[in-house]
């Protein structure tokens, strides 16, 4: 028996704000969902990462390890393990039910901006505003890299693991492309400062902030430029970008303390979310349901698609 | 010891087995050396004293003597009850271990006087008698040892005697034949004496003899190892007072190179013998004792005739001196080997004995005369020049190693002529330009070129070369250039010489004496000469600048390279490894001269085309740094750029085309950074804006449908994008075209 195809309903927004989690950790470097979306990982600013739940929005458990303020954080596919990098230069490897240091990595010759798994959580990958990107091996008790990709002429701001690739941005204006299966290295000019970099979900296009206040994307295998977003104000801050849960729209955080929608198709302002009167520092967004985080100063909100989903919850 | 059933298996076993294993028994393993304790015989943890087990560990656990300690014996002496003299030994203070093996007094096992030897024996006394012959006093048999040695015999020769042994037999099974005489009566030994304890063939054979009688081995005289430390010749030892006092009858002269076993066996053959020899000192010298026989020749008067005159013995008539061989040979007085004759190598003809060390005269400080000898036997020298790489070599050291004819001179003439002619004037002029520039920074007095930095020091032909123009250049010489300039090189060559160091001549022209005496050369700068860098290099910044400005992202602002990633990482990502059979790792490198001009031309270049194209002023600050970048430099196109050749292809050309109006747009916009802009009409500029931006749309059109054909799917949203942010474009590009130009000249300050 076969039932009808539903029948596809227009994307919903997260518009509406479903709560607000006080984090009190200083400033909230970066703010991230993990592999499934049922948890929320905060970077803060007085060296502690705090792991929230994202329906309640309670605190689960802090780790403490870092020896300066925390700015990236990736959680691994099972959600057995975190890894963190700092401006103490160190990528730590968390053990998540324990809350111990797994392995702490130095070797990065300044703070390191950002850091990622891979696919199977063998591998970190963390760049670093010395201007290489280094791969950590998880496997193997080898505090040296695997390898250190040092191709890059300024700091790497941001980088994304796919597959079999890495995306990495980088102040000197270039997003970078390693592809390990071709063994090749595309670089696409930009030109100015790139924030933030992002596979889209069917991982055909790349999406690439920079401090022109643009968000651009790109086609993957050709680097044309299949869409322009700009709008916002980035023109100081590493603000992120993302594409939603379906790839129906990019968003971007702003200067101005919005989070700007777009239509990744027609390329026009969809929703211009208010957040706050600050900058909107970081935003993550729900890997399969309508739900975003974003990040102002201290505070974490979670943004939803139905408030009233949110008042069930909360009463 | 043998099985007792298995009569197959007759192994021998030694020592106790081991327990064999229990199954299930855990595995003990050894006790590690720092778990490992020390115990006393009561099974007491015993600490060490001292460096290793010294001394003493006194009572319970290191108190003294007993439970209670050490107490004091009280002294108490009376009339009656005298106090007794303890006889104590050390012993009495030493502990137990002190005794063991490794204590401060051994109790080792020793020989009681119960088991020593109870008999001399002979074969000692003859042991003994080898080693006297050695001794300080000749003769003496141990007469000293004899007093003290103990008069037991040892315990083998009890247990010897015990299994039937008796003094004077060998020891062995017993031997089935004649006894032979035991060598009692004395055996007269002559010159050639046979071995001490060799066979015995001298016995008789009339003795009794029974079939059924065995009889022991003979005994052995042992060997005498006595080892050499005089410095006398072998063989050789002193007149023996014995035979020159003494036996002067028996022998006629001493013979000096008989062998010692001779003489052994001659002493104990006299000692053996019944004749009794006279002990004491003796001899007619002294007189004629109450005891003494003999009173004749009192006066007797050794002479001369009893000993040799020459050396050897006299010469016996026969001329065979004891040979006994056929005389069939006889050897012929002048007959010598023909020697053969190895002549002396031959030397090449411009052979010097002399090892010709290179000067290491700086040539710049010498006249060029000397720097053109020098260079000239540098010429010469050429095969002991350090091993260069292939392309660092000239096409003239090529030429000399394939062993080339070199190019005849009249066709180089005309080819340098013929080249000089097709050479347009506008390279030219600029060429000359630069050469008077370099003229004028060099001719200065100042000028010390023996400070300067060596930009060819590898390839020290092109420095000599480069040390003669820089001399000339100070001379003031016009033509400086040219004439220093190998004349048998290709033009090409020549070309890019003169380019080069003109160049080189401007980058590294004098310093001030007093800011360049602070600087030392390095003594190792040139170890390394050559830098890693990235085979692939990115292209030209501008042309993508242009492109972005264009939004003409994909083919113009993407460049792919090869990337070879670790192997652990490939594994690591489940990915084959794309290239199975390399070891790189990351981008593939190449090695590049470090000291290369070129290295830094490459970027001048590409900077001064950006900065400089449209007939830009110059920045009034970099003026006075940057002497060639003067307005008639700035017309130079690319160095490589050759007149009259090339087709452009139509993209590149366009983005030239393109680049240059865009330039000359911010030009206009930046006027207030550059100082003097030049003067363009308002109503042109505009008229060229229009253009630009219906070319623009123009090339996007075209670029649009291209894509379209990949990327049906997006059309649209491309469609849109650029349609709508054609409008916003122009401004941010603009100061984004602002901040890189500003970058790349700070860029071409840092490197000059």
């Amino acid at each position: 028996m076969a039932f009808p195809q539903p029948r596809p309903q227009a994307p919903q927004l997260p518009q509406h704000l479903l709560r607000t989690i006080e984090c009190q950790q200083g400033a909230v470097r970066a703010v991230r969902f993990n592999a499934d979306g049922n948890y929320v990982l905060t970077c803060g600013s007085d060296k502690s990462l705090k792991l929230w739940s994202a329906s309640r929005g309670t605190l689960l458990k802090t780790y403490t390890g870092h020896g300066y303020e925390v700015l990236d954080v990736d959680s691994s596919y099972d959600n057995s393990q975190l890894c963190t990098c700092s401006s103490d230069k160190t990528v730590i490897l968390w053990d998540v039910a324990s809350g111990q240091v797994t392995r702490k990595l130095r070797g990065h010759a300044g703070k390191v901006n950002c850091v990622q798994f891979n696919e199977e959580a063998t591998v970190m990958l963390s760049g670093s505003i010395d201007g290489t990107v280094r791969c950590w091996d998880t496997r193997s008790r080898r505090y040296e890299p695997i390898q250190i990709l040092d191709e890059a002429q300024d700091g790497i701001s941001s980088l994304k693991v796919s597959e079999h690739e890495l995306l990495i941005g980088s102040v000197d204006g270039r997003v970078r492309r390693y592809d390990l299966r071709m063994g090749q290295l595309h670089v696409d000019f930009i030109g100015s400062p790139i924030t933030c970099v992002c596979f889209s979900r069917d991982s055909q296009c790349t999406l690439s902030s920079s401090l022109d206040s643009t968000v651009r994307l790109l086609d993957k295998s050709s680097g044309e430029m299949l869409g322009e977003y700009s709008g916002h104000v980035n023109k100081g801050y590493k603000l992120d970008c993302c594409l939603s849960d379906k790839d129906t729209h990019v968003l971007s955080c702003s200067e101005d303390g919005h989070v700007y929608f777009w239509d990744l198709v027609e390329g026009s302002l969809t929703l211009k979310l208010p957040v706050g009167k600050a900058v909107v520092q970081s935003l993550s967004f729900h890997p399969t349901e309508p739900r975003l985080l974003t990040a102002m100063e201290g505070h974490v909100q979670v943004w939803g698609a139905e408030p009233e989903d949110a008042a069930v919850e909360d009463s | 010891m043998a099985s007792d059933e298995d009569s197959d298996e007759d192994f021998v076993t030694y020592g106790t087995p081991l327990e064999p294993l229990e199954e299930d028994e855990p595995v003990r393993k050894p006790v590690p050396v720092h778990e490992q304790t020390v115990k006393d015989e009561k099974g007491r943890y015993k600490r060490f004293h001292g460096a290793f087990t010294g001394g003493f560990s006194a009572g319970y656990f290191n108190t003294v003597g007993s439970q209670e300690g050490w107490t004091p014996s009280t002294f108490v002496s009376s009339r009656q009850q005298k106090a007794e003299k303890p006889n104590v030994r050390p012993e009495d203070f030493m502990d137990e271990e002190d005794f063991s093996e490794h204590g401060i007094a051994p109790r080792e096992i020793v020989t009681t006087d119960d088991f020593a030897s109870g008999k001399k024996d002979q074969l000692k006394d003859k042991a003994k008698a080898v080693s006297s012959l050695a001794a300080l006093i000749p003769g003496d048999t141990g007469l000293l040892e004899e007093l003290i040695a103990p008069a037991r015999s040892s315990i083998g020769v009890e247990l010897l005697r015990k299994m039937g042994w008796k003094d004077g037999q060998g020891v062995g099974p017993r031997l089935k034949r004649k006894q032979r005489k035991q060598n009692d009566d004395a055996v007269k030994v002559y010159g050639c004496a046979f071995p001490p304890n060799g066979s015995e063939e001298s016995e008789d054979d009339d003795e009794f003899a029974p079939e059924n009688v065995s009889f022991a081995p003979k005994d052995v005289v042992p060997v005498d190892f006595t080892p050499k430390v005089d410095s006398h010749g072998l063989g050789y030892r002193g007149l023996n007072p014995l035979q020159a006092l003494g036996g002067g009858s028996e022998t006629g002269h001493i013979n000096l190179f008989t062998l010692q076993s001779d003489r052994t066996t001659s002493l104990f053959g006299d000692r053996n013998s019944g004749q009794q020899r006279r002990g004491g000192i003796g001899g007619q010298a002294f007189g004629v004792g109450a005891m003494e026989e003999e009173d004749t020749d009192i006066y007797h008067k050794d002479s001369m005739s009893n000993y040799d005159n020459v050396l050897g013995g006299e010469e016996p008539g026969d001329g065979l001196y004891g040979w006994t061989a056929p005389q069939q040979y006889t050897r012929k007085k002048n007959a010598r080997f023909p020697h053969s004759v190895y002549p002396p190598p031959d030397l090449p003809r411009d052979y010097r004995p002399v090892h010709y060390f290179r000067p290491v005269v700086d040539s710049s400080t010498v006249s060029p005369i000397v720097a053109q000898a020098l260079q000239a036997s540098r010429g010469h020298l050429s095969q002991d020049a350090p091993q260069q790489g292939r392309h660092s070599l000239d096409s003239s050291q090529r030429c000399d190693m394939l062993g080339e004819t070199p190019l005849q001179a009249v066709d180089r003439a005309a080819v340098v002529a013929s080249a000089k002619a097709s050479q347009t004037s506008p390279t030219k002029s600029q060429a000359s330009s630069e050469t008077q520039m370099a003229l004028k920074a060099w001719s200065g007095p100042t000028a010390d070129a023996s400070k300067t930095f060596k930009p060819f020091a590898e390839n020290p032909q092109k420095q000599a070369r480069y040390d003669l123009y820089i001399n000339k250049l100070k001379q003031g010489n016009k033509d400086a250039l040219e004439s220093s300039l190998d004349s048998s090189m290709t033009e090409w060559e020549r070309g890019r010489e003169r380019d080069e160091f003109v160049r080189a001549a401007l980058l590294y022209k004098p310093s001030n004496s007093s800011l360049s005496s602070r600087f030392t050369r390095s003594k190792h700068e040139d170890d390394t000469d050559s830098v890693e860098v990235t085979r692939d290099q990115e292209n030209d910044v501008d042309d993508k600048q242009a492109a972005v400005k264009m939004k003409m992202f994909g083919k113009l602002t993407r460049e792919t390279f090869e990337w070879h990633p670790d192997k652990l990482l490939c594994k690591r990502f489940n990915v084959p490894d794309p290239y199975p059979g390399s070891s790189t790792v990351g981008m593939p490198k190449v090695k590049r001269d470090k000291y290369s001009v070129f290295n830094f031309l490459t970027i001048t270049d590409s900077s001064q085309v950006s900065r400089v194209a449209p007939s830009a002023p110059k920045p009034p600050s970099s003026s006075s740094t940057l002497p060639h970048l003067t307005p008639e430099v700035s017309n130079k196109k690319s160095r490589w750029d050759i007149p009259g050749q090339e087709p452009k292809d139509p993209l590149s050309a366009f983005l030239s085309e393109t680049r240059s109006e865009v330039l000359a747009a911010k030009n206009q916009t930046d006027s207030p950074h550059a100082i003097a802009t030049p003067e363009v009409p308002k109503q042109k500029k505009k008229d060229k804006e229009k253009h630009k931006a219906k070319k623009h749309k123009k090339e996007k059109k075209k670029k649009k449908n291209k894509k379209h054909k990949h990327k049906g799917k997006q059309k649209k949203r491309v469609e849109e994008s650029n349609s709508s942010s054609d409008d916003t474009d122009s401004n941010s590009e603009d100061e984004n075209r602002v901040v890189s130009t500003s970058e790349l000249l700070q860029r071409s300050e840092l490197i000059f």
